[in-house]
């Protein structure tokens, strides 16, 4: 069963569609307790990190979702602000992140190669991924997702980085750390590039 | 390689879809939940729905279309009409849309887009100008109208379009109007004079009749994106009713021919 946390952020609903169609059990979980019985865990995200961070914070779900995903290691991906919030910290922000996988969200335009592309980084882009990641199973060449963002995780340890994108630089738009997850395009809407990375997730 | 983005952009009308000519003479071409299922189906870029009775009847967005249209929608969404405060984005952010644009309401008031970059984040916001060639015998450049081209205001629009994007636009779409349902090209000036002056994602819309016009902007303005409603729903010089869109084969080849001549130029 799959649980998308709903904390108050994020397009729930395309991936309440998205895993209907793939034939998956996904339900949305607004409470600790409907956290529960998650055998895989979806964390979305988008706007500021602060906002996103606050609302986690105060859903009352953080403790149990820790408990799940660092204690009982439940797969859990975070997508878009939800990939950033797994970072340590965020120069959007103040506020601490998760710190689930190590590394800090950076602004894309911080870079000197990407300062003078047009922000926020929207629209569909070729990914680089490293080959064998579980993820990725039965990907077709070429892989392209959408994006839509200005800001970006920086992994500390780039064994962590599953995959890049050119925007200017090369950053990393997938980490995978052991059974943590996070994406910075979105799956739930880049057609059967996409449809293919959720159901990875949900079978690796 | 970040890549242009070709975008479908429908017209919604008396609760069916419709394409217009010169912001005039709606033709209804169809169901909107239908053409959103076959955009599904040939895997389009984005999607653009503008409800174009909201604004004029200065009605609420209709939640119930939106909920419908975003659940059905597999590509990312950018919805507009009838929008004037941060709280109804919001809503439609929540009902599963990627992006909402706003035009009437934010060239009244500006500040509309910063109360929804701060609640939504300024990567959804988008703002829409309608722009024109001005028409007198001794006037040149463009000039900004609103309320389906009935209403003209006196701002420069590549000026007025710097400071919606700072006002908070994460994106701005340059609606063509005497372009529009025409099917002879984009206007590659207003599209350049734009692009040059603008530093967030640009999209211009109105005049593309074919996948070369799609080329010539690309070509001139390099990564944008190229909005169209005709030449997605029409076939054929008597604009018979077929909704088409490019192959990934197609978008693949216009884009990369496009962009090799601009690189050589």
């Amino acid at each position: 069963m799959i649980r998308i946390v709903d904390y108050g952020v994020g397009n729930i609903q395309a991936f309440m569609t998205i895993f209907k169609r793939l034939g998956l059990d996904a339900t949305r979980a607004r409470t600790a307790d409907e956290l529960e019985g998650a055998t895989r865990l979806v964390l979305p995200g988008v706007g500021a990190f602060d906002h996103a961070m606050t609302l986690l914070n105060q859903s009352g779900m953080r403790p149990r979702l820790e408990d799940m995903v660092l204690a009982r290691q439940v797969p859990v991906i975070g997508i878009c602000v939800g990939m950033q919030m797994l970072a340590s910290g965020s120069d959007e922000g103040q506020l601490p992140g998760l710190d689930w996988v190590p590394g800090r969200v950076k602004a894309l335009a911080s870079h000197p190669q990407s300062k003078d592309l047009p922000m926020p980084h929207m629209g569909w882009n070729d990914i680089r991924i490293r080959p064998g990641e579980k993820l990725f199973t039965d990907f077709e060449p070429d892989p392209r997702f959408y994006f839509l963002h200005s800001y970006y995780f920086d992994a500390q340890d780039k064994d962590d980085v599953a995959a890049t994108a050119e925007y200017g630089h090369h950053f990393d738009c997938i980490v995978s750390r052991g059974h943590i997850h996070g994406v910075q395009c979105h799956p739930e809407k880049s057609h059967h590039f996409g449809a293919q990375l959720l159901k990875n997730f949900a079978v690796l | 390689m970040l890549r242009p983005r070709i975008i479908p952009c429908l017209l919604v009308h008396k609760g069916g879809l419709v394409k217009t000519r010169k912001f005039g003479s709606p033709k209804y071409v169809g169901d909107p939940i239908n053409a959103v299922k076959i955009f599904n189906e040939k895997e389009s870029d984005e999607l653009m729905v503008v409800d174009i009775d909201a604004a004029v009847n200065k009605a609420e967005p209709n939640y119930g279309l939106i909920a419908k249209l975003a659940a059905e929608c597999r590509m990312p969404l950018c919805y507009g009409g009838g929008i004037t405060t941060a709280e109804q984005a919001s809503r439609i952010i929540d009902l599963g849309v990627e992006k909402v644009s706003v035009s009437s309401a934010a060239i009244a008031d500006p500040a509309l887009l910063t109360r929804m970059a701060e609640a939504i984040g300024r990567q959804s916001v988008v703002a829409v100008l309608d722009v024109r060639k001005k028409s007198g015998l001794f006037s040149k450049g463009y000039e900004l109208c609103t309320h389906n081209a009935r209403t003209v205001h006196k701002v420069d629009p590549f000026a007025f379009a710097r400071q919606l994007q700072e006002a908070g636009a994460g994106e701005i779409v340059v609606n063509s109007v005497d372009r529009d349902g025409e099917m002879a090209g984009y206007d590659i000036e207003l599209a350049r004079q734009m692009r040059a002056g603008l530093r967030v994602p640009l999209t211009i819309l109105g005049g593309a009749g074919s996948l070369d016009d799609v080329g010539q902007l690309l070509g001139a303005c390099g990564v944008i994106g190229a909005a169209a409603g005709s030449l997605f729903v029409f076939k054929g010089q008597y604009r018979a009713v077929l909704i088409n869109y490019p192959t990934q084969q197609q978008k693949d080849d216009l884009c990369r021919a496009a962009l090799r001549d601009r690189d050589q130029k």
